[in-house]
């Protein structure tokens, strides 16, 4: 099959979850300026080009910033997260130099003065639901 | 980026007024709006016909999501008996009402009109307090940064974190911006939390003994806020004491050309630096220890102006969380990175500081109903420039003055610069 032919998906939040969904956590990246964005971007910040195509990070990334959220949104509550078992939302700057929020795991959330900026995260797929309701978060993992 | 730009003609404020801020469970945003429209009226030494009012510029974040009422501008306008002017509900999320004030500034400097109406509202209290960080989460980037489980005491927590890492800061030293806030709230009668934090903790002590339960042993506000029965950790590392809170209120300015300021009084503050700036998602900046929008946008506006961060004599910003008080007192030039939350220690942002910030209480005590707070900043300098701050005036003469507006994590800032001319 030819370049021409393949299906490109389009550089939207929705191709975005769906790649997500299957466990991938990709970027777009501009073929003029080879700048790298997950989340994706139809048209380059750096150079203004609309010439982008999908790569596969390489997953690996170090914290940059982080907070442990005690009180926090519904679906979160949902998740069964509340003040005596919460959660930890991070920014995350990966290899390829792109940062991106994301839940932080394997770090405990208990001891917030322990958990170190820079540390090395791994990407991690957080599952919630069944069939339909089914949704897929991204997170990394110490 | 575009070259900077100056005012085709000059803007004045000639009146300022604002509701009370807190929670009230009988008045909605058009209430809300008539209360502040009134207080501005009181406050136009001669006297003025509002009907010579040509045009409305009214911030407000989502009266769809708090009341169930969008098109909230023509219905604010008719209540003030102004309808059919042309309204404008002007939304950049919390710096709605500091962007609605630069629409009112352009529209004049650009001739379009003599006389404008600023105004800012919101009314939150009508949800509850997570139904309220969900209406509230929608100024976040919400594809990509909600997933991630973030609120908005969180963004300005992954800040905080990151600010602790670079420059050594702790915890207890965000505090010291609460203190000083509530202690210029107390002297504020529109503020929300018009106590000091001392008032407050005995206020606790004491309903704990009325009904009968062991009273907290705080004997310093320092007690107090280090303890989770007092203060809460929101998100770490930022405490209920480190948020500003779900409040109801509404302001207003009245705008006119600089030319025909003397109709309305003799002692006019005039609008001379105006500047707006945007920015991606808090995730896509290469820092995140500053606000790059408010540097630009403060950048801007003291160009426009001629004056530089060290001719300011006081500055409301945009202290939605205490550690943005601390970002924007860099941001605006005021102290170098890193040394912002040294200066709210050693005391140089109170209000007989070398540089006096948020004289009013600031959205953490005065209140910040959002789309209210970038308009009710250009209310407390009004009044600080013209001498009419009572028992919370700063001393000396206040001839330059700033507000900082943020909208979200700062995504959108919008920063004005006020002279008084002898």
């Amino acid at each position: 099959m030819s370049e021409e032919t393949k299906v490109i998906r389009p550089f939207s939040a929705a191709a975005f979850d769906q790649y997500i969904a299957e466990h991938k956590l990709m970027a777009a990246c501009c073929t003029r300026c080879g700048g790298v964005y997950a989340p994706p971007r139809a048209i380059c910040p750096k150079c203004q080009s609309e010439e982008m195509e999908w790569i596969e990070t390489s997953g690996k990334g170090k914290l940059v910033a982080f907070t442990v959220i005690l009180s926090g949104p519904t679906f979160m509550i949902e998740q069964g997260f509340d003040r005596r078992n919460p959660y930890i939302s991070g920014i995350v700057e990966l290899e390829e130099g792109t940062r991106i929020s994301a839940r932080i795991k394997g770090i405990d959330p208990i001891k917030p003065t322990e958990i170190k900026i820079g540390t090395p995260l791994t990407v991690d797929f957080v599952e919630f639901g069944e069939g339909e309701k089914k949704k897929t978060y991204l997170a990394f993992k110490a | 980026m575009p070259a900077s730009r100056s005012l085709a003609r000059g803007v004045a404020m000639v009146g300022a007024g604002m509701s009370k801020f807190g929670a009230f469970a009988e008045k909605n945003t058009r209430d809300l709006f008539v209360e502040a429209f009134k207080e501005m009226k009181k406050t136009v030494d001669k006297g003025f016909d509002p009907s010579i009012i040509e045009a409305l510029y009214i911030g407000n974040f989502s009266s769809d999501q708090f009341e169930h009422q969008a098109h909230i501008a023509p219905l604010l306008t008719d209540a003030i008996g102004l309808a059919p002017r042309p309204a404008t509900r002007v939304e950049d999320a919390c710096a709605s009402g500091g962007v609605a004030l630069r629409q009112g500034v352009m529209m004049i400097a650009s001739g379009m009109a003599d006389v404008v109406l600023v105004g800012g509202a919101e009314k939150m209290t009508a949800l509850n307090t997570a139904a309220v960080t969900e209406a509230l989460a929608t100024a976040a980037d919400v594809p990509y940064e909600i997933p991630a489980g973030f609120t908005f005491p969180g963004f300005y927590a992954a800040m905080a974190s990151a600010y602790m890492h670079q420059y050594g800061m702790t915890p207890e030293h965000l505090m010291n911006v609460a203190i000083k806030n509530h202690d210029n709230a107390s002297l504020n009668p529109n503020a929300q939390f018009g106590v000091t934090i001392q008032k407050w903790m005995e206020g606790r002590v004491a309903a704990a003994i009325k009904k009968g339960k062991p009273a907290p042993t705080w004997s310093t506000i320092w007690d107090f806020l280090h303890d989770e029965a007092g203060n809460p950790t929101v998100a770490w590392p930022l405490r209920l004491f480190d948020c500003s809170p779900v409040s109801d209120g509404a302001a207003a300015v009245l705008l006119v050309a600089e030319e025909r300021a003397h109709e309305f009084t003799d002692h006019p503050i005039h609008i001379i630096g105006s500047g707006q700036a945007s920015d991606s998602a808090l995730h896509d900046r290469p820092e995140l220890t500053a606000i790059p929008a408010a540097k630009i946008a403060s950048s801007k506006a003291y160009e426009m102006a001629g004056v530089t961060a060290k001719d300011i004599r006081i500055a409301e910003v945009h202290d939605c969380f205490t550690i943005a008080e601390v970002i924007a007192s860099e941001d605006l030039g005021f102290f170098a990175p890193g040394e912002g939350f040294k200066a709210a220690e050693d005391g140089m942002t109170a209000r007989n500081g070398s540089k006096p910030i948020n004289t009013s209480g600031g959205l953490k005590a005065k209140g910040h109903p959002v789309g209210a707070s970038g308009v009710a900043q250009a209310v407390e300098v009004w009044k600080q420039m013209r001498g009419q701050a009572e028992a919370r005036q700063v001393e000396g003469d206040v001839s330059l003055a700033l507000t900082h507006n943020v909208g979200a994590t700062g995504s959108t800032c919008v920063v004005h610069v006020y002279e008084r001319r002898k």
